[in-house]
Formats: structure tokens, C-alpha cells, sequence
């Protein structure tokens, strides 16, 4: 096990285009790294970065204290998952996990029991025999972990490892991989596109946008308290809703009516004409459903509902307004950019799923102002950040990290386990 | 695609299937003809004997014959499994390395697979009685391989790029050399290609004639088609047309045994399961 530190990597193409623009990040021994990003981001070059599958053009990628810059990927001693899990098709099961250890000649029943352990833990004992052909899906997947755990790797590199499977496999798998990690305790490196993934897997995650480091924090810190536009649209689904809004006093006006800010937020609005205001789905409710000791907590405006989509746990109301163009414009390229195609202003509510509302009715609403926030249109900035909010959240999440990793560590002191290094 | 279509389908088949056959057919019908049935003006012959056959085994032919089958055989696998190994680790830098003058090799690959062997064989015969090579195995085997290496570099060079690039990764990152990853993952990947690769390189080999009969003068490296054109009957007045015929089948009998021998290897489908299916 061991630690990852990258120290202003750079990553440049023949054509000068910088897939990766100067990424330092520190990744702490046995902690789970989410790198999330739209497609194009980098963060699939900055792990084979890691891997030494691609050369930096300039920076340091430090392993376990180790310079890593120069070293060959076998010398690396990391372990790597790859997104369409790269089997040899020619070995059975057993030879697939197996192939690390011949590598490295291990002795034959130091082999045997090693593999016996990995396919335990993943429960591929009845398959060992079988090509990977005859696989399913997830049984593929199992394999290219197995084939990752079997031997003592510095750390593990997840390249989209879950994309390929159906979703409800997907979250099987996920799960699986928490658990395992917590398990072994090993450093892990995860890239992904999905934020469902980066969200439940990640100790920290960090957010990439044309190889640049957005922020990088605990889930929920990037949940609550996103540094820019770009974040706070990218973590959340259904994504958080940007209303164009003007100061006024001290709250603004959006096309849902006044919202009101308390002083500390009022203060960083204040000499912006135009902002954008974060609201995310769930801080909207019917607002006949809303109990009178929670009213004053938030304001309440009327609008003509599009569409409304019922799931059964929830209830997704879709509210048109009236944009700006500038802000419009600003807007579109925003998701574009996070991949997705918003072709028109509207603004995604998260209500209750007995409320009644109906579609192209007007219907009130209620708004929880308490943890809106602000962003310069132009510069993409969270006007309102809590910086001290943010750092607590993600404190207490390593602080969960390294009781977990403790725990595992004096679980292995007994027991061999699997890849404990 | 309905029932008559289907049967259209089958008849056109079986028409294609007899019209290449006819030539095999007719070939094996003359070598089972007696010296005097030969001219018979029928395709059956009246009465099939074997005299063809124990011509070229035992007979008067047999000196002619049996050397040049080892000789054939010799030269060709030699040549297939030189070119083999060259075209493979040829074909797997044109396919997964970047380095200057990639595109010259190949199409200067092409430029000798289509160059005419008539046009060289003057001046190699020439150059091969100086050097010494004139009537050895190598002095055959050198120029086969500017035959076969053209061709198998391309059918390998395809046969690499099929192979997802990630298996290599993969094998790297589990702390395998280049050389490792290319021996114990790709090759193994690569067999149906291989062996594609070495039949069609044998077959080429095989077939030659004008190699065959201009660099050679005695059994001592002679080949199987430069010695049927040798052939002479038992009188000056006799075409040697049955032992030729007899010889012609026993020369095509390795070919369609390679074939079928390896036609399961052949058959892709490995690759199958190596990645999302």
C-alpha cells in the first residue's frame, strides 16, 4: 500500500493539446480517489498516468515516496481494472488471476492458494475452469478483480470499471467494490462518468474539466458547498437548477419571486447586477404539503407546471421561466459541457409523491432559501461558499477513512486476507 | 429469404462447386488411365489401373519424382517458417509501434509482392552460380521468402490491429516485459493468424515453378512442379500425360490435407469474451 502524490502533471499531445493542465493532487495511503469529469476531461489520462501507460510531458508522479516518472508499468506494482476488463480469452479463469503471480514466478501452490483466495473472496470458485468467453458480464468483472487483488499492488486503478454492465448489475458490482476496498485497505484510484459511482464510492472525489482539478473534496462537500458552476452542475442528479437573478436589498429576484439571503450571503451578492442562483431540486416543495413550522424558513411563489413525473418514492415537477439572454446562452453552453442537452429554461422540482399537482396547472410552491446559492454568471464562481463548512465535511470523512482503514488493518493482524500488503 | 430463393441458392452452389471441381476431377480420371486409354475420347477411363502411380513411386519416373517431393517439402516449410517469424514481429511493429518509414515498408512490401518473378530470375541465376547458391536449398529458399514475406507481413499486420489494444496493457500493468506481453498474450491470440499466414505462405511456395526450374539443375534441390515438366514417357513417342497427372494429385494431396487439418485453427472466434460481449 501506498500513497499517490502528483506533483503539476502535464500531459501534452503531439498537437499541443493539454489533456491534463497541471494536476496536483495527493492521494493518502488506503484512501478511495474518485477522478469524475465529463467525457474529454482527462481523467482517464491522468490514470494511466498513474499506471505509466501514457508518459507526463512534465510534473512528478510520486508512489509510496518513489519517483515514479521513468518506471516501466511492471515496475510500478500497481494493479488496474480496465473499462472493458481485458481477459486473455486464450486462459481459463484460473490462469487469467493466476498470470500476475507467473509473472513474478511464484511457486505453484503459492499460486493455487493464492487464487483460491481471490476467486473466494469474489465467489468465482465454480467458474476457475471455464474461458472467459462463457462469462456473463459481471462474472468477467469479477475476474478482472480477481486478477487485480491476487497480488500485493501499491495501490488499485479502476478505469470505468462498471460502464459496461446493466445498471442493476452496476449497483451489485459497486457495492462489491466499497466493500472490498474498506476490506483490503488498499489505495484505490476510480475513474468515472457517473456521479451516482463518484458520490457512494469515493472518500474524496475530484472533479476534472478539461484537465483542470475543479475541487476535490468529500462527496458531500462538493454536494453542499461546490466552488464553481461547473461543480455544482456536475454533482447532483437531477442537476441543480441555475435561475438567473438580480440583487435587491437583501435577497434577490428570480422568476419564482424574492429570495431572501441571510447577511453573510447578502454581503458576497452585493455590486453583482446579474447572478445565477443554485437551487437544487430537493429545496423545493408543494407547498401545501409544507408544515407551518417550516414556512417561515423559506419563500413561496406560484407557477404553471409543464410536466410532472411520478416515480413512486418521488415526484419530479418541471416549471418553464423566462430567461435573459445572456444568461440563456451561458447556460446552454454550461451543459453542453456536462454532457448533457438542456434545450430549454426550466427548472427541474423535486416534490413530494403524494402531492397532488397537476401538469399546466399553476400550483404553489415553496423554496428552502437557507442553502441556496450564488455564482457570478461570467467567471463561474460560488459567490456564497462556506469554505469552513466544506473543509469540516470533508474532515469528518476522512476521519471515517481512517478509523475504517484502522479496523481493517487489526481485522488482518489475525487473519490472511487476500492482497494485504 | 424464401423456400425458392433458397433453392436457387443451392443449385447455383452445387453448379459453382462442379465447375471448380471439374479440373481436379479430370486429373485424377487421366492418372487412372492405361498409356494407350489415355486418348480414349472418354473422361472415365476404360479400365483404371495404377501404372501411373507405380511409375513415379518405383518405376522409371521414381528418380525424378521422389527427390524433388522431399526437396518441395523441405524448402517450403523451411521458407513458411522463416517468413512466419519474420512477418510476425514485422507485422506487430507495423501494427502497434509509431516509427518513421512505417508506411514505406508496407508498400514497398507490395511493391515486391507484385513485381514479376520472370524479370528477377535472370540476374538471380546469375548471381546465384557466382555466389554459389545455384541448385542448394538455400538458393530456393531466399527467393521464396521474398514471395511469401510480402503477403504474410500483411495478413499478420491485420491480424495484430484485430487485437484490442488493452490486452497488452493489461499484461504490462500485471508486470510482464514487451516481450512477455508479446509472447505469452499476443502470439496466443494471434494463432488463427499465424496459421492463416503459414498455409498461404506454404501454398505459395509450393506452387512455384519458375524459381523452381531456373535455380536448380539436379535432384539435389529440385522441386516437385519443375520435375513434372521434366517427365518424359517410356518412349520418345509417349507423352508422359499419365505420370504427370498422377504426380499432379499426389503433389495436391498436402495441400487439401493442410487445409482441412487446420481449417478448425483457421476459423476465428478466439478473440471472442476478451472484451464486453
Amino acid at each position: 500500500m501506498a500513497s499517490i502524490e502528483m506533483k503539476n502533471i502535464v500531459k501534452q499531445y503531439g498537437d499541443g493539446f493539454p489533456a491534463v493542465n497541471d494536476v496536483s493532487l495527493d492521494i493518502a495511503d488506503g484512501e478511495f480517489m474518485i477522478l469524475v469529469g465529463p467525457s474529454g476531461c482527462g481523467k482517464s489520462t491522468l490514470l494511466r498516468m498513474i499506471v505509466g501507460l501514457e508518459d507526463n510531458t512534465s510534473g512528478d508522479m510520486v508512489i509510496g515516496g518513489k519517483r515514479v516518472n521513468d518506471l516501466a508499468p511492471r515496475d510500478r506494482n500497481l494493479s488496474m481494472v480496465f473499462q472493458n476488463y481485458a481477459l486473455y480469452p486464450h486462459m481459463t479463469v484460473f490462469e487469467n488471476i493466476a498470470f500476475p503471480l507467473r509473472l513474478s514466478k511464484t511457486p505453484d501452490d503459492e499460486v493455487r492458494r493464492r487464487v483460491t483466495e481471490a476467486s473466494d473472496v469474489l465467489e468465482l470458485k465454480e467458474h476457475l475452469d471455464r474461458k472467459p468467453a462463457n462469462l456473463s458480464g459481471g462474472q468477467r468483472q469479477r475476474v478482472a478483480m480477481g486478477r487485480a487483488i491476487v497480488r500485493q499492488a501499491e495501490a488499485f486503478l479502476f478505469d470505468e470499471p462498471l460502464s459496461n454492465l446493466d445498471a442493476k448489475l452496476r449497483g451489485q458490482m459497486r457495492t462489491e467494490i466499497s466493500r472490498l476496498q474498506r476490506r483490503l485497505g488498499i489505495t484505490t484510484v476510480y475513474v468515472t462518468h457517473d456521479q451516482t459511482e463518484a458520490m457512494t464510492l469515493g472518500d474524496r472525489v475530484c472533479v476534472l474539466r478539461k484537465g483542470k482539478i475543479q475541487q476535490v473534496a468529500s462527496p458531500r462537500e462538493l454536494y453542499e458547498q461546490p466552488v464553481n458552476l461547473f461543480v455544482a452542475g456536475f454533482i447532483g442528479s437531477p442537476p441543480m437548477n441555475f435561475l438567473p437573478a438580480t440583487p435587491k436589498g437583501t435577497g434577490l429576484e428570480t422568476p419564482f419571486g424574492m429570495v431572501e439571503l441571510d447577511e453573510r450571503r447578502a454581503a458576497k451578492v452585493k455590486g453583482h447586477d446579474l447572478v445565477l442562483v443554485g437551487i437544487r431540486p430537493e429545496y423545493f416543495e408543494d407547498a401545501s404539503l409544507v408544515d407551518e413550522a417550516r414556512r417561515p424558513l423559506g419563500s413561496t411563489f406560484k407557477a404553471r407546471v409543464d410536466v410532472t413525473e411520478w416515480l413512486g418514492d418521488s415526484q419530479f415537477a418541471y416549471i418553464p421561466y423566462e430567461a435573459p439572454e445572456a444568461v440563456t446562452a451561458q447556460l446552454r453552453e454550461l451543459s453542453r459541457e456536462l454532457d448533457s442537452e438542456e434545450l430549454r429554461t426550466q427548472a427541474i422540482v423535486s416534490i413530494d409523491s403524494t402531492s397532488r399537482i397537476r401538469e399546466g396547472r399553476e400550483a404553489e410552491f415553496w423554496l428552502d432559501t437557507r442553502k441556496v446559492h450564488v455564482f457570478d454568471p461570467q467567471s463561474g464562481e460560488n459567490l456564497t461558499r462556506d469554505a469552513e463548512a466544506g473543509a469540516e465535511l470533508t474532515r469528518l470523512a476522512t476521519q471515517d477513512r481512517v478509523e475504517q482503514v484502522e479496523e481493517s488493518k487489526a481485522r488482518q493482524g489475525g487473519a490472511t486476507s487476500v492482497g494485504a500488503a | 429469404m424464401s423456400r425458392r430463393e433458397k433453392a436457387w441458392w443451392i443449385v447455383g452452389g452445387i453448379l459453382i462447386v462442379l465447375y471448380a471441381l471439374s479440373p481436379i476431377a479430370w486429373i485424377i480420371s487421366l492418372s487412372l488411365k492405361g498409356s494407350s486409354d489415355i486418348a480414349n475420347q472418354s473422361f472415365l477411363p476404360t479400365k483404371a489401373v495404377w501404372d501411373n502411380y507405380t511409375q513415379i513411386f518405383t518405376g522409371t519416373a521414381s528418380d525424378l519424382f521422389l527427390p524433388a517431393l522431399r526437396n518441395s517439402f523441405g524448402i517450403c516449410l523451411i521458407a513458411t517458417g522463416i517468413s512466419c517469424l519474420l512477418s510476425m514481429f514485422a507485422a506487430y511493429a507495423i501494427a502497434r509501434l509509431d516509427f518513421r518509414g512505417k508506411r514505406l515498408i508496407l508498400s514497398a512490401a507490395l511493391g515486391v509482392a507484385i513485381f514479376p518473378v520472370i524479370s528477377i530470375v535472370t540476374p538471380l541465376f546469375n548471381l546465384w552460380r557466382q555466389i554459389g547458391l545455384y541448385d542448394t536449398w538455400p538458393g530456393l529458399i531466399i527467393p521464396y521468402l521474398s514471395l511469401t514475406l510480402p503477403i504474410s507481413i500483411w495478413t499478420m499486420s491485420a491480424f495484430f490491429r484485430e487485437i484490442p489494444w488493452e490486452m497488452e496493457q493489461a499484461a504490462q500493468v500485471d508486470g510482464a516485459t514487451t516481450w512477455q506481453a508479446f509472447r505469452r498474450v499476443i502470439v496466443p491470440l494471434a494463432a488463427p493468424g499465424v496459421f492463416t499466414t503459414a498455409i498461404i505462405a506454404f501454398f505459395i511456395a509450393w506452387n512455384d515453378f519458375a524459381y523452381g526450374i531456373s535455380l536448380t539443375s539436379t535432384s539435389a534441390s529440385r522441386p516437385v512442379p519443375a520435375a513434372l515438366g521434366l517427365f518424359s514417357g517410356a518412349s520418345q513417342f509417349q507423352d508422359p500425360t499419365g505420370a504427370t497427372a498422377a504426380a499432379a494429385v499426389i503433389v495436391t494431396i498436402p495441400v487439401v490435407l493442410l487445409v482441412l487439418l487446420f481449417q478448425r485453427r483457421i476459423v476465428a472466434g478466439l478473440t471472442n469474451g476478451a472484451v464486453k460481449g
